[in-house]
């Protein structure tokens, strides 16, 4: 993959899944019947480990007060303790700089932020705006939004049957001068990896800028996005082991000083009078109002749990997660149909269905033994379409996940069968 | 041994009664599950403002289809005021097991689905009656 073709690193050291696993509270915890957790449903939302709890805990506790206003002693801590939390986010995805980094509340609000404002002002009538098949609704419905509006049009790259985007087709649909190409860096239920700077590559030489939703990618693997030449990377703070309400917009300086406002309020102003207002400098310019602080300042201590971590090695542990799940559900249940890619293409999602079985059923069952996996259509119902689909179960892996819990799922699954087969 | 999945529920979703397609129902209506987008298509053939015979066509889980398997056989010649007065606990008593939270919706949607068709049949037939 063109990715990984970046300047040799050395070889990353294992994770210690087993002993990571008691920064994370919950995992101690058990359900109504006394078994322990087993939690396989990350790519939902990630687990928050004591780091994180802390950072937030704290703020409410010793300095809850507001951002870039107070002149006293905790105000002045929580503004530093916010913006040491964008340097953090910013050195986590190797972003230039700090300000190119707007904190939003999740990925969904950072699309809608940019196609409220970047694409509001510059998709016309007729333009085209090249998406995929494998697009969460959340980087698809912002965009049919758009084009209704502006009269435009929306194209998409199809996939192969092992889930894969099919490039010759993206190349074709480039020859349409599309304005922006919109992709996930990983499919939250094929699990596919993506080659995003092949793809990012590609559409500047067609003159498109690129928008990349990393929600998928920022918890598992390393992201540069100055490797990758994205212009708008995006992600959400809680399925990268921080709290909900945190998130991400990273885009150049010059995109993002061009933009218009999103929300209007406090904070995004240098100058109010009764009839006009001037912006204030970015990244401020997109955070109206009083922010998430204490999330905010959790997806910072987030960043540096997971730096610690080292991204490599957690990426590592992810895959042979899902090289091991693939190999024992098809080992341990031979009628489940698994959907996706070969376990190298992939991250730590593995989609699958046991014939004649639904979903809701499976996670039902699951549930009983502590399991838990999501049965639905992951918020990509046009790819469950595309592979004539109602609905998948999902099991998605974390830094936290152990083969033992694949095992735990792999019994689970027989016990289901067993009972819609008795 | 799991409470849910009780021996009739399985048997239910196995074997659904009143499943198929009546060729001229008096009253219809497609409902969907909002979590998962499974569809229902509930049929009723109504005379005289009784089921005479419903039906139905879907798509889901074990819970929705015994759900809708139990309420057809319930409604089955019940008038449609009768019929018009089973709440969701008169429902949830009828399919006898106990179910979360999460899958109320499940469980529901054929009495829902059951209500629109019933609501549409009822302004229909208003509209019958202005027009003649």
């Amino acid at each position: 993959m063109t990715d990984s073709a970046a300047p040799a690193r050395p070889a990353p050291t294992r994770l210690d899944a087993r002993r990571l696993r008691a920064d994370f509270p919950i995992l101690g915890t058990t359900n109504r019947f006394g078994k322990p957790l087993v939690y396989l449903d990350s790519a939902a939302t990630s687990l928050k480990p004591q780091a994180v709890i802390d950072a937030v805990n704290a703020y409410n506790a010793e300095y809850s007060s507001n951002i870039h206003r107070g002149i006293y002693e905790i105000a002045e801590r929580a503004t530093s303790a916010y913006e040491g939390a964008r340097a953090s986010v910013a050195r986590l995805i190797n972003a230039p700089e700090a300000a190119e980094v707007v904190f939003v509340k999740n990925a969904t609000e950072a699309i809608n932020l940019v196609a409220n404002t970047w694409g509001r002002r510059n998709i016309g009538r007729g333009d085209s705006i090249v998406l995929t098949e494998m697009e969460h609704h959340a980087n698809l419905v912002p965009w049919q939004l758009l084009v209704q509006e502006k009269d435009g049009d929306l194209e998409f790259v199809p996939i192969t049957d092992d889930g894969r985007l099919r490039l010759e087709v993206y190349e074709a649909l480039l020859h349409l001068r599309p304005k922006l190409v919109a992709f996930t860096h990983v499919s939250n239920m094929l699990g596919t990896i993506n080659p995003v700077r092949e793809l990012t590559e590609m559409a500047h030489k067609a003159g498109a800028l690129v928008l990349i939703d990393g929600a998928q990618a920022v918890p598992h693997l390393p992201v540069d996005v100055q490797a990758i030449g994205a212009d708008f990377y995006v992600f959400s703070g809680h399925k990268m082991l921080a709290p909900t309400g945190s998130g991400a917009l990273w885009a150049r300086r010059e995109l993002l000083e061009a933009m218009p406002p999103f929300m209007a309020g406090g904070d995004m102003i240098r100058e109010v009078h009764l009839r006009r207002s001037e912006w204030n400098e970015i990244p401020w310019k997109f955070e109206a109002g009083t922010p998430d602080i204490s999330a905010q300042i959790g997806l910072g201590a987030a960043a540096e749990y997971l730096m610690a971590l080292g991204m490599d090695s957690i990426q590592v542990h992810e895959h042979e997660m899902a090289s091991y799940a693939m190999e024992t559900l098809r080992r341990e249940i031979p009628s489940i149909e698994i959907y996706g890619p070969a376990a190298e293409l992939r991250g730590g999602v593995v989609a699958f269905n046991l014939p004649g079985i639904h979903p809701h059923d499976v996670a039902q069952i699951l549930d009983r033994s502590g399991i838990c996996v999501r049965a639905g259509h992951h918020c990509t119902m046009p790819l469950h379409e595309r592979f004539d689909l109602a609905a998948t179960a999902r099991a998605s892996f974390n830094v936290y996940t152990l083969p033992e819990e694949i095992d735990a799922l792999a019994a689970g699954l027989r016990e289901v069968v067993r009972i819609f087969e008795r | 041994m799991d409470d849910l999945y009780r021996d009739y529920i399985l048997e239910h979703y196995r074997r659904p009664h009143n499943f198929g397609i009546l060729e001229t129902p008096t009253a219809s209506y497609e409902g969907s599950n909002p979590r998962c987008g499974d569809p229902i298509t509930m049929m009723l053939a109504i005379s005289d403002a009784v089921v005479r015979e419903p039906a139905f066509t879907r798509r889901g889980c074990a819970i929705s289809q015994a759900s809708a398997s139990l309420l057809t056989d319930e409604i089955k010649g019940k008038t449609v005021e009768e019929v018009e007065k089973i709440t969701p606990d008169d429902l949830l008593d009828l399919i006898g097991v106990e179910i979360s939270p999460a899958r109320l919706k499940c469980a529901l949607l054929s009495l829902d689905t059951v209500a629109h068709a019933l609501a549409e049949e009822a302004v229909e037939s208003q509209g019958d009656k202005s027009s003649t």
